[in-house]
């Protein structure tokens, strides 16, 4: 069609999340076609995160400086750890600005059906900084599935004899969402969530 | 080929950017797996997760097509054990072992209406453990594995039994142990024939006792014949029962 070049590039952007094969040769025909305003910037930007962003040693955030800026950040509440599943959902929770202290992720969840134990994730380095002290509160951001959940009581298993307050997210009712669209699961969380108004 | 029952959700693996490959569990189709499309995605995930009761509706082109799956949540009981660490561990545990020890499209209907029943009554907890011993013990027996506990292989006595070999899978009386109690796993009074349920559930000593009991023979005979280990969440939910039995009844100082 475009020669190997093109075909290589409609083939790697495919790989990428949301991209299928239709939409990659829609976005290769995008950059092939504006390459000083689209292509070039891309190679570079690509190029330059390739050779600076790395995997902070403290909370395991993708950052160009290590440790990176949140955990490098002295107006930071050191004393609450947010612990999530990936780097997508640390980046979630710091965009809506409401969490002021650190994160930790643990780049995955337990999965006791499918035998991913905690050897496997980033667990033990969470535990390693509740035990070097200065710790007041780990926050337990995982997703509400029985692999979220199943890693949530086994961490808390561990940090509460450590002497930390461990909490975890709300469930419920999402903002502007209406109960009768609601599946049952999340509408008896809610119920058991309950709280004087 | 379709077929529609209720089944409960044993397994769900994310597959691609939003699938699943789910394995549910119908009372006429035994454990089987299927395309669950949308199953890892957002809108559909919660549906899908383990131990949910769901009316499944299976579409293949052949009957031995992998073929896909659309559900319909029935029973949230993921959601409403994950509150409970030990409640969660005890729904996980027995989804992971029927999803691991079962053969696929092979009908277990006495295995199926343990589960559902063990689902239903998830709620009461610790007092529910003996339930699943004795539904793993269930297990067993629908494989060709049974356990002989109605009487002691030495001395035929059909009482006081409290062991069993951990070779033979038969039960014997204290006196027929003799100098081999060391080398036998503990029977707790519960899985004998002959228990009547009382109004006091045992205690968790004997629970992780039972667990002892059908996990040894679980990963001897159910999981070790197909070189898989005994599942990792059943190895949890042991874990978990024997912290808290030590925590019922501390050892006596000195």
């Amino acid at each position: 069609m475009g020669g190997p070049e093109v075909e290589r590039l409609i083939a790697l952007l495919a790989k990428l999340p949301g991209l299928g094969p239709r939409s990659a040769r829609r976005a290769a025909l995008k950059l092939l076609t504006e390459p000083e305003t689209r292509l070039r910037p891309l190679a570079a930007a690509l190029t330059a995160a390739v050779g600076a962003v790395r995997t902070c040693r403290v909370c395991g955030n993708l950052d160009s400086q290590d440790p990176c800026a949140i955990c490098a950040d002295p107006d930071r509440d050191g004393a609450v750890i947010c612990v999530v599943e990936g780097v997508g959902e640390l980046w979630a929770l710091d965009r809506a600005g409401v969490h002021r202290g650190r994160y930790h992720v643990l780049g995955g969840v337990l999965s006791p059906l499918a035998g991913i134990g905690p050897e496997d994730l980033h667990l033990a380095p969470l535990l390693a900084r509740v035990e070097a002290g200065g710790v007041r509160e780990v926050i337990l951001a995982l997703g509400a599935t029985v692999d979220g959940a199943s890693t949530a009581h086994w961490l808390a298993d561990r940090l509460r004899p450590l002497g930390v307050s461990v909490t975890r997210l709300g469930q419920g009712v999402p903002i502007g969402g209406a109960l009768d669209v609601l599946d049952d699961g999340t509408l008896a969380a809610a119920l058991r969530g309950r709280r004087s108004a | 080929m379709d077929w529609d029952a209720p089944a409960i959700v044993l397994d769900a693996r994310p597959f691609g950017e939003g699938d699943a490959i789910a394995t549910v569990m119908t009372e006429a189709h035994g454990a089987h797996r299927g395309l669950a499309r949308g199953g890892s995605a957002r809108g559909h995930a919660a549906v899908w997760q383990p131990g949910n009761l769901v009316q499944v509706r299976w579409v293949a082109r052949l009957a031995d097509q992998l073929g896909s799956f659309s559900a319909e949540l029935v029973h949230p009981a993921a959601a409403l054990a994950m509150d409970e660490p030990l409640v969660l561990a005890m729904l996980t545990a027995a989804c992971a072992v029927a999803a691991g020890a079962l053969p696929e499209r092979e009908a277990h209907p006495r295995v199926f209406q343990g589960l559902v029943a063990l689902i239903a009554h998830l709620a009461e907890g610790a007092a529910l453990l003996p339930d699943l011993v004795r539904w793993e013990a269930a297990v067993l027996t629908d494989l060709g594995y049974g356990l002989a506990l109605d009487a002691c292989a030495v001395t035929g006595a059909t009482t006081g039994l409290a062991f069993v070999s951990p070779r033979t899978g038969r039960a014997v009386t204290a006196a027929g142990a003799a100098t081999w109690k060391a080398r036998l796993l503990p029977l707790p009074a519960f899985m004998a024939p002959a228990f009547m349920a009382e109004n006091a559930p045992p205690p968790l000593a004997a629970c992780r006792d039972g667990l002892a009991l059908t996990g040894h023979f679980l990963a001897r005979d159910a999981f070790g014949l197909h070189n898989k280990p005994l599942p990792p969440a059943r190895q949890m939910l042991y874990d978990r029962v024997a912290a808290l039995a030590l925590s019922e009844s501390p050892p006596d100082a000195g």
